[in-house]
């Protein structure tokens, strides 16, 4: 494709809006996803799943299952023998309890939706016909759908193990000094915050194809998974095979936002019903079974007591957190991923002396839960930006202004959460989003609107977010298996071209531009010389996948690494042949290493590689005939921090309830920008999934545990109408642990939207005394409350 | 459930004879008996569109029609706009406009956009906005998806130095 193309004889690739190397494929309809795929001898698979949200399985009869036409095989848990997933906290019983997530479910269901047994068929509507067929009969339990009938004196059990159904308790901190501020403050906040359970809901749903080669004597997994690694460990210890047996493989995925990196049951029981078929099964979810079975996240519930100054200064948080996890934990993150992100990391941007909170994972009977897209960020920001609002209205002061006064100005910024904050823009970036309001007129608009008897409400949020999880910064939260390096090895031909392999996975982040960007920037080469390799267990050393926004800054370092070695290697070559010191070369920014003395003499990559590779005779003694160089990346310490702030203008429709964003600007800090088009795109991205989940999405369930919403008639995504256009201003802190400076923008947009746009339509409220502290705002609740400030014929006092 | 009927579907201006089960979605037939794997299935139940193909130059979703159904209607699917090499003009602007992150709603939206813009030809920024909302995005916002199909439809009309709109 043509295109304006940044000239990388400049030397700078790193910053310029590069056209996407991922797009020739994608807009020709030439992707190759998991469901394109076609292998001989396919046959299909899909899954007899729990109709009942809780019950004692008595009897599994696959018999009708096996005589429908065109079904080849039909496994229930005792057929398959396989072993469990279990995932573990390094912490003890009294703070975690660690559950068994069967394959199949074998005893009992503990969700409606949970698989039970694999119907293996010649094409999907014979896979369809044989579920139909199957037998399933329960001793049916209660179900346990809220934090209420959870915690209860008399709840049924999830699990038998787990008393009380809790699964994670912890009090992470209990400074010195909460309860003195709670009593010397003047101000307190009292607030109760609920967020809806939520699906990150990839356009590509979750499957597999597997294939077990019998010459190799290997298993081969093409599955959507962010972690391929990961996916490996656990086939191959639930298979009981050695991790060379298994060799697992990703295509272009159709986006994961968090869904994808966790080890789903189904691949492995594809992948056994494969071995044990000696013929290739592949599974596609459905639509439904991804609503219904697909791993969720966000259902959680703050209770929140604040404590400021008469000036405005926040003294202290007491924070009671309960994250309703479903019904298993999810490998490697279990179920402290969310109480644990939400507990450390709460007090956000804000200066705060003295925290307590207690964070607790409960088990229900719904489907397991997973890290979606921010990780709890958008909630405890929600918690954060409402108390800053409340406070500010208590108070009597502007709410950018209360913001202004608790902001972090100086770095580093050692928390009371023990967290050390690298440098940021806080302060400047809620400075630009009010100056922008305030330009355009919106505050202007407001007070007019006010007085026409519209409604419009102005909304912040300021948040910063850890990005580069490093290893150490996982430890610290006492996970067993701890994730945070990466890996990259590069290799240059004949030709002078590389390919550059990383643990991260693509799923939608171009990480085939940006990545290729850092080393055309390392080397000095052209952009269409370098070609990324992702998401293949047996190409790429080890790796991490792709989550909690550490691709570009971990990965993309581990990348930038490796580059900078083999230039290095092509420097040592060079100076060689040109007969001088390596001190006395350089890369040209151009394909080649040029002599510093006399730039006339320079030495192109091709030729360097013709020698390392068909005439190695000529290479220095101690140079190996190869132009490989491999290098791993850790973020050291507490990893990085990107941040931001949000401001929204919302409108409420008094007569629909309905609430119409009317201008979102966002102003992001993600440090330095290797392509702003890609940042831009997973900002806005992400902002639109944040909305989602301030006025829209829900998954909501009966009190017999079924969910409500198994299409997407009744699960509310947002729609081009729904989600306005948005400006993203860029500002840049560069970081100082990362290769190129850049800090990680994946989740930014989803973590600042919902608490913008919940205090932009309380501000719009406030007038009617009622405010909405729960996720999504339902037009029901708006128009209630519009309704009932008219009856009292109220009048409008926006501030 | 054997029964099948032979049937020519028209896919791209090339006839093709299949043996098809009346069950058959036309989407499942032209991914896996005509081996066209641009179009997608995102839902099955005709919400996400990721699926729209042309059907007489109509945005149709493809899972919501039967095989046997589109017997003596022309097909279009993403395969018929252009080729990596050689991209048409509305998936150029896809490209230029990032309008595409994971790219799996991709080849739907495209459809939907080539459909809307024949019947459409000069819309205004609220039109397409309001036409794209037929299908979902998961990735990207779908501005820069409104901005491509803006800019498409400004080139197509001969306005050759489309301005971007302004956010508000």
């Amino acid at each position: 494709m043509s295109g304006p193309d940044f000239d990388g004889r400049r030397g700078r690739w790193i910053g310029a809006p590069v056209r996407r190397r991922e797009d020739p494929r994608l807009v020709t309809g030439r992707g190759r996803f998991l469901d394109d795929i076609h292998l001989t001898g396919l046959l299909h698979a899909g899954f007899v799943r729990a109709t009942v949200a809780h019950g004692r399985v008595h009897e599994v009869d696959l018999t009708a299952v096996r005589e429908v036409e065109g079904v080849v095989a039909a496994y229930s848990a005792e057929d398959l023998g396989l072993g469990d997933i279990v995932a573990l906290l390094d912490r003890p019983p009294e703070e975690y309890t660690p559950t068994t997530m069967p394959i199949l479910a074998r005893h009992k269901v503990r969700f409606a939706g949970e698989p039970i047994a694999i119907v293996i068929a010649k094409d999907p509507y014979a896979v369809e016909d044989g579920i139909e067929a199957a037998r399933v009969t329960y001793d049916v339990l209660d179900a346990v759908v809220s934090e209420e009938a959870a915690l209860a004196a008399d709840a049924p059990l999830v699990h038998e193990d787990a008393p009380s159904n809790v699964l994670l308790d912890v009090t992470s901190f209990d400074t010195p000094g909460v309860d003195e501020a709670f009593q010397e403050s003047g101000c307190v906040i009292d607030l109760v915050t609920r967020s809806a359970r939520q699906n990150a809901l990839p356009l590509e749903t979750r499957g597999a194809i597997a294939s077990w080669d019998e010459r190799d004597e290997q298993l081969l997994v093409q599955t959507c998974s962010q972690v391929p690694h990961q996916v490996r460990t656990v086939l191959a210890r639930s298979m009981r095979l050695p991790e060379q047996s298994v060799r697992v493989t990703v295509p272009d995925m159709g986006g994961g936002f968090g869904q994808k990196c966790v080890v789903g049951r189904e691949e492995i029981a594809v992948a056994a019903a494969a071995k044990r078929l000696g013929r290739p099964v592949k599974w596609i979810e459905d639509r439904r079974d991804a609503l219904t079975a697909g791993f969720l996240a966000r259902e959680q519930r703050y209770r929140t007591r604040a404590a400021f100054t008469a000036e405005g200064k926040l003294t202290a948080i007491d924070a009671d957190i309960v994250c309703d996890m479903g019904a298993y934990s999810c490998y490697p993150f279990t179920v402290g991923i969310e109480p644990l992100m939400a507990a450390a990391e709460m007090p956000s941007v804000y200066q705060l002396p003295a925290y307590r909170v207690r964070a607790r994972a409960i088990a229900s009977t719904k489907a397991p839960t997973a890290p979606y897209r921010g990780v709890s960020r958008p909630q405890y920001v929600l918690v954060m930006e409402r108390i800053m609002d409340l406070a500010a209205r208590r108070l009597g002061l502007d709410p950018v202004e209360i913001r202004r006064r608790n902001l972090i100005t100086e770095f580093p910024y050692r928390g009371v959460n023990n967290v050390t904050y690298d440098p940021g823009s806080y302060l400047e970036s809620l400075e630009l989003a009010e100056k922008t309001l305030r330009a355009e007129g919106w505050y202007e608009l407001r007070e007019r609107a006010a007085a026409e008897g519209r409604h419009l409400g102005i909304g912040y949020s300021c948040f910063s977010e850890r990005t580069g999880y490093g290893s150490e910064a996982f430890a610290k939260r006492k996970m067993t298996v701890v994730p945070g390096f990466d890996i990259s090895e590069i290799r240059m031909d004949l030709t002078g071209s590389v390919v550059v392999t990383s643990g991260t996975m693509n799923h939608g982040q171009s990480h085939e531009t940006t990545f290729a960007q850092l080393v055309a920037e390392r080397l000095g080469l052209d952009l269409a010389k370098v070609k990324l390799r992702q998401g293949d267990t047996e190409r790429i050393p080890y790796g991490w996948g792709t989550f909690a926004s550490r691709s570009a800054t971990i990965g993309g370092s581990a990348v930038a690494t490796a580059a900078t070695r083999l230039g290095e290697q092509l420097c040592v070559i060079a100076a060689h042949l040109l007969g001088t010191r390596v001190e006395n070369v350089e890369l040209d920014g151009d394909g080649g290493v040029v002599q510093l003395d006399d730039p006339t003499r320079r030495m192109a990559f091709e030729e360097l590689a013709d020698v390392a590779y068909l005439r190695s005779h000529l290479l220095p003694k101690e140079t190996p005939p190869t132009l490989t160089a491999t290098a791993a990346f850790d973020v050291p310490g507490d990893g990085t921090f990107s941040n931001a702030t949000h401001a929204v203008v919302v409108e409420a429709d008094p007569g629909t309830g309905q609430v119409k964003i009317l201008r979102y600007a966002c102003v992001e800090d993600c440090g330095v920008v290797i392509n702003p088009k890609v940042v831009e795109g997973q900002a806005r991205g992400g902002i639109a999934q944040g909305i989602a989940g301030a006025l829209f999405e829900e998954v909501s369930y009966a009190d017999n545990g079924e969910p409500s919403a198994a299409s997407f008639i009744d699960y509310l995504v947002p729609t081009a109408t729904e989600i306005p256009d948005i400006s993203v201003d860029h500002l840049e802190t560069p970081c100082a642990f990362t290769e190129s400076g850049a800090k990680g923008a994946g989740e930014g947009g989803t973590i600042g939207a919902p608490a913008a746009v919940l205090n932009a339509v309380n501000d719009l409220l406030w007038h009617t005394g009622v405010q909405l502290e729960s996720t999504p705002v339902h037009p029901e609740a708006v128009l209630t409350a519009l309704a009932g400030a008219h009856r009292h014929e109220k009048a409008s006092t926006p501030v | 459930m054997s029964d099948k009927h032979l049937i020519v579907l028209t896919v791209n201006g090339i006839d093709h004879e299949l043996l098809v089960e009346a069950r058959w979605t036309l989407l499942d037939v032209l991914r896996h008996q005509v081996e066209l794997t641009g179009t997608h299935v995102g839902c099955e139940h005709g919400v996400c569109g990721a699926c729209t193909i042309l059907v007489d130059e109509e945005p149709v979703r493809a899972c919501l029609v039967y095989a046997v159904q589109a017997e003596g209607h022309a097909i279009r699917t993403v395969e018929s706009l252009g080729t990596p090499t050689e991209p048409n003009d509305l998936q150029e602007a896809f490209s230029a406009r990032h309008g595409l992150q994971c790219g799996f709603c991709t080849p739907g939206f495209l459809m939907l956009a080539e459909g809307f813009l024949t019947q459409r030809p000069t819309p205004s920024r609220e039109e397409i906005r309001e036409a794209v909302s037929a299908n979902l995005c998961r990735c990207t916002g779908y501005q820069t998806i409104v901005d491509a199909i803006e800019d498409t439809a400004r080139r197509r009309a001969g306005q050759t130095d489309p301005e971007p709109e302004a956010v508000r």
